[in-house]
């Protein structure tokens, strides 16, 4: 007998379901939800109109901070790449902020953005910059000699030079950082907005849990995130599908 | 010195390795495609035989179905009468590519299989292989910083330190310039000739299967069959300009269907 | 053509010295001249800083840091690398349970919050155990990873030595998939870094997290949070390259030759 490729999958993830609410059937009175109350809760969400609201916040924030920190940090990694004495000059000081988790920036962030959208898009700006940074950097330095070599060997202007050899060179491993990173910036997305927001899916659960411990609402706002968080992964590697960023690897 | 002569009529009975209606059809983008089709071959002990093919003929899944990695579509293989299963460190092959572990030193490389042995025996055998194969000097370096013959040589040492009764090289000296690959072939009839191993050896030289060869078993083009067998009856070790072996030299490019005037 | 460079010895000093020093200057002169009374001048945060190492607060707080990374990653590495291990060996099974980490990975450890806390309660373990949850998935993705490209070549070989199951995982595919592995694993614990400074901010008050929150909320001792953030990231710092002296070792090296 043979199987479509799905069903095992979804067939594990029934079982996991099902020991999950009976777990909590055996339990009565904790505060954890059950499946189904989870699916409830994702029910109720959809009818009012919030669950929409609240992803649309999270991902308006997340685009603000990723495209920014793209295109501030992808063409600086690029040329301090290139230049060696560029790379000496700031490779330390950026592996001393890379380690600072962008929740610790908080505190700044309100300082100067006040407590609103611009704080968040902030810290997911410092929560994308400093990787990008370094994939770009890499990206240049990996390129293999021989492709530079064989570049100038064949004259190329300045211009021709960047968009048919570098350009190609770097792609695939920059697009493999930006997909990395999209996955962090959706968790710091998450967690700005359990401090410094108040809307979003990380607004949300601290929400629902705050406001009548409705661990119900908690439980499927995690879901959605978690869903929410594979498809943006799946876009990603999509567009590395693409004919025009891809040559091997 | 008529070696092997001998060895083919002692044990004509009871051959070493037996192969009866072979096939082998992988799958490709859901296509069937045969690559080995219906080869019946016998081997005897102690022999020594050359496959020579086109290039993507089906050697290399030939000697994968005889080493015990694929297993067939159809026919089998026996090895001292008993049906090959899989793997067998009595039998080792010797991959086209190569197949040395870059985590391990030469020694590590060569010593891989003899885990089981007391230490002071198994330091012998290595430095006894590292020495065969040429490499004293490298005992500690790592496959990356050898060369791509090196590399070769440490994969057919590895294989002959666990002492196997068949051993199948899938073009082994390939990837060696042509005064190694000479000394190599030498080395390896020395060994064989010592040890009395059964060798079944994939090349596309018809200069190298003549001179190390009991037996050339020719193969067609993709599906690989038996074309024709040709038997070398030149004693070791063999004059390349005797009028003999430059006879079955020129059959052998015949068989081929190559023309000898270029 | 573009040479090879190594750095000499003084540029390796003399570049950083000056980015660094040109970055203070920017920094010191901004604060004059916003006539901001808030945000810290250089001067204030190395004030900050010498204030703190004098209140032995600040080793308490490096300590719980410290020891919650260290406890949570070793859970996820006892847990992740095992389970990442079969799941690499095992491809029908990884095809079965991927769509479960799949969704489970993208759930930012912050989030599980509420529930860590539903779980162990407001302290200690609600902390490890989101470091545990941060640094699990990338090591068990860099295990599947790992074992999953490993040259089918190499297993053939060690089966052709006659290894059996076992043997054939601990002494090819192990080794192969090391290098993937540590790389897995040096990711997982700058994750792990990152995580229990969120956490701390949140769940605990112990820890350099809460010292930077602390120092905000009782105060506004601007110069103390962002002397703990520079804590956090030199301490983070030397956490990653004591991890990379680890792929120095030589039986490791080699698949780390073209990425250094
Ligand atoms: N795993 C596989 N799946 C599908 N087709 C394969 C596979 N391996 C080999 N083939 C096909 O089988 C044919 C024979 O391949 P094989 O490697 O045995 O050739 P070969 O005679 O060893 O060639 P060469 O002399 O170049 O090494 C080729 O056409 C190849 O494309
Ligand atoms: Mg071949």
């Amino acid at each position: 007998m043979r199987f479509p490729i799905w069903v095992r999958p979804v067939l594990f993830i029934l079982a996991l379901l099902a020991l999950w609410q009976i777990a909590i059937d055996l339990h009565p009175g904790q505060l954890l939800p059950g499946p189904i109350a989870v699916f409830a809760a994702t029910g109720e969400l959809l009818q009012h109109g919030l669950l929409l609201k609240h992803v649309v916040a999270s991902l308006f924030r997340v685009t603000w901070g990723f495209v920014l920190a793209s295109i501030t940090a992808i063409p600086l990694g690029l040329i301090l790449g290139w230049y060696r004495r560029g790379e000496w000059a700031f490779n330390p000081l950026v592996q001393v902020f890379r380690p600072i988790s962008p929740l610790a920036w908080i505190p700044i962030a309100i300082l100067w953005f006040g407590i609103g959208d611009l704080s968040s898009i902030f810290l997911i700006f410092v929560g994308s910059f400093f990787p990008l940074l370094l994939t770009a950097m890499s990206a240049v330095q990996n390129i293999p000699a021989v492709y530079i070599n064989a570049g100038s060997n064949f004259g190329l202007s300045s211009s021709d030079f960047v968009a048919r050899v570098i350009y190609p060179a770097v792609a695939p491993r920059l697009l493999v950082g930006m997909r990395i990173t999209l996955g962090i910036a959706w968790l710091v997305v998450v967690a700005a907005e359990m401090i410094a927001v108040n809307s979003g899916l990380g607004f949300l659960i601290v929400d629902a849990r705050n406001a009548g411990n409705r661990y119900d609402l908690v439980v499927a706002g995690m879901l959605i995130i978690g869903i929410i968080g594979l498809l943006l992964d799946l876009g990603m590697r999509s567009i590395g599908r693409i004919k025009y960023f891809q040559w091997g690897d | 010195m008529s070696l092997p002569h001998t060895v083919i009529a002692a044990s004509a009975a009871k051959p070493k390795l037996q192969v009866t209606g072979l096939s082998v059809v992988y799958q490709s983008n859901g296509k069937p495609l045969a690559a080995v089709e219906d080869i019946n071959l016998e081997i005897s002990d102690g022999e020594f035989v050359c496959l020579v093919g086109p290039s993507g003929c089906g050697k290399s899944t030939l000697m994968n179905a005889m080493g015990g990695f694929l297993s067939p579509s159809r026919g089998s293989v026996a090895i001292d009468g008993e049906t090959v299963s899989g793997p067998d460190r009595r039998r080792i092959l010797v991959f086209q590519e190569y197949a040395v572990f870059p985590w391990l030193t030469v020694e590590g490389n060569i010593g891989f299989g003899l885990s089981k042995l007391p230490r002071e025996e198994r330091e012998q055998r290595i430095a006894h292989y590292v020495e065969l194969v040429r490499l004293q000097g490298f005992e500690h370096a790592y496959p990356s910083d050898l060369s791509g013959g090196m590399k070769q040589r440490l994969q057919v040492a590895r294989a002959l330190a666990v002492n196997p009764d068949v051993l199948f090289l899938d073009e082994p000296f390939g990837a060696l310039d042509s005064i190694t690959r000479v000394l190599m072939r030498a080395e390896l009839l020395r060994i064989w000739q010592a040890e009395r191993r059964t060798i079944v050896f994939v090349t596309h030289e018809t200069d190298e299967a003549v001179q190390l060869a009991d037996r050339v078993v020719v193969l067609s083009s993709r599906p690989a069959r038996i074309q024709d067998i040709l038997t070398i009856d030149i004693p070791h070790p063999r004059n390349i300009s005797s009028p003999r072996y430059l006879a079955l030299r020129d059959e052998l490019l015949k068989m081929i269907g190559l023309a000898y005037e270029i | 053509m573009k040479k090879i460079r190594q750095p000499r010895r003084w540029e390796i000093w003399l570049w950083p010295l000056v980015t660094a020093a040109l970055l203070l200057a920017v920094w010191q002169y901004s604060v004059l001249w916003t006539r901001t009374n808030v945000f810290p001048s250089p001067l204030g945060v190395w004030h900050g800083i010498l204030g703190l190492s004098h209140e032995h607060v600040l080793w308490a707080d490096i300590g719980a840091s410290l020891r919650r990374v260290a406890v949570g990653f070793g859970a996820a590495v006892l847990v992740g690398i095992p389970l990442g291990l079969c799941l690499g060996w095992f491809p029908a099974l990884h095809q079965v349970v991927n769509p479960v980490l799949e969704i489970l990975r993208p759930i930012s450890p912050i989030a599980w919050i509420p529930v860590a806390i539903v779980f162990f309660g407001v302290g200690d373990p609600a902390a490890i155990f989101l470091v545990f949850l941060g640094a699990f998935f990338p090591i068990v993705v860099a295990c599947v990873g790992g074992v999953s490209s490993v040259p089918p070549l190499f297993r053939r070989a060690g089966r052709n030595f006659g290894l059996s199951n076992a043997q054939l995982l601990r002494r090819v595919v192990f080794p192969a998939a090391l290098p993937q592995i540590l790389i897995g694993l040096r990711i997982a614990l700058g994750i792990g870094w990152l995580v229990v400074v969120a956490g701390e901010m949140i769940a605990v008050d112990s820890g350099l997290g809460y010292l930077v929150i602390d120092s905000r909320n009782s105060g506004k001792r601007y110069d103390l949070v962002v002397a703990a953030m520079l804590i956090i990231g030199i301490i983070g710092l030397i956490l990653d390259a004591g991890f990379r002296t680890i792929e120095r070792i030589r039986s490791v090296r080699w698949g780390f030759r073209h990425a250094v």
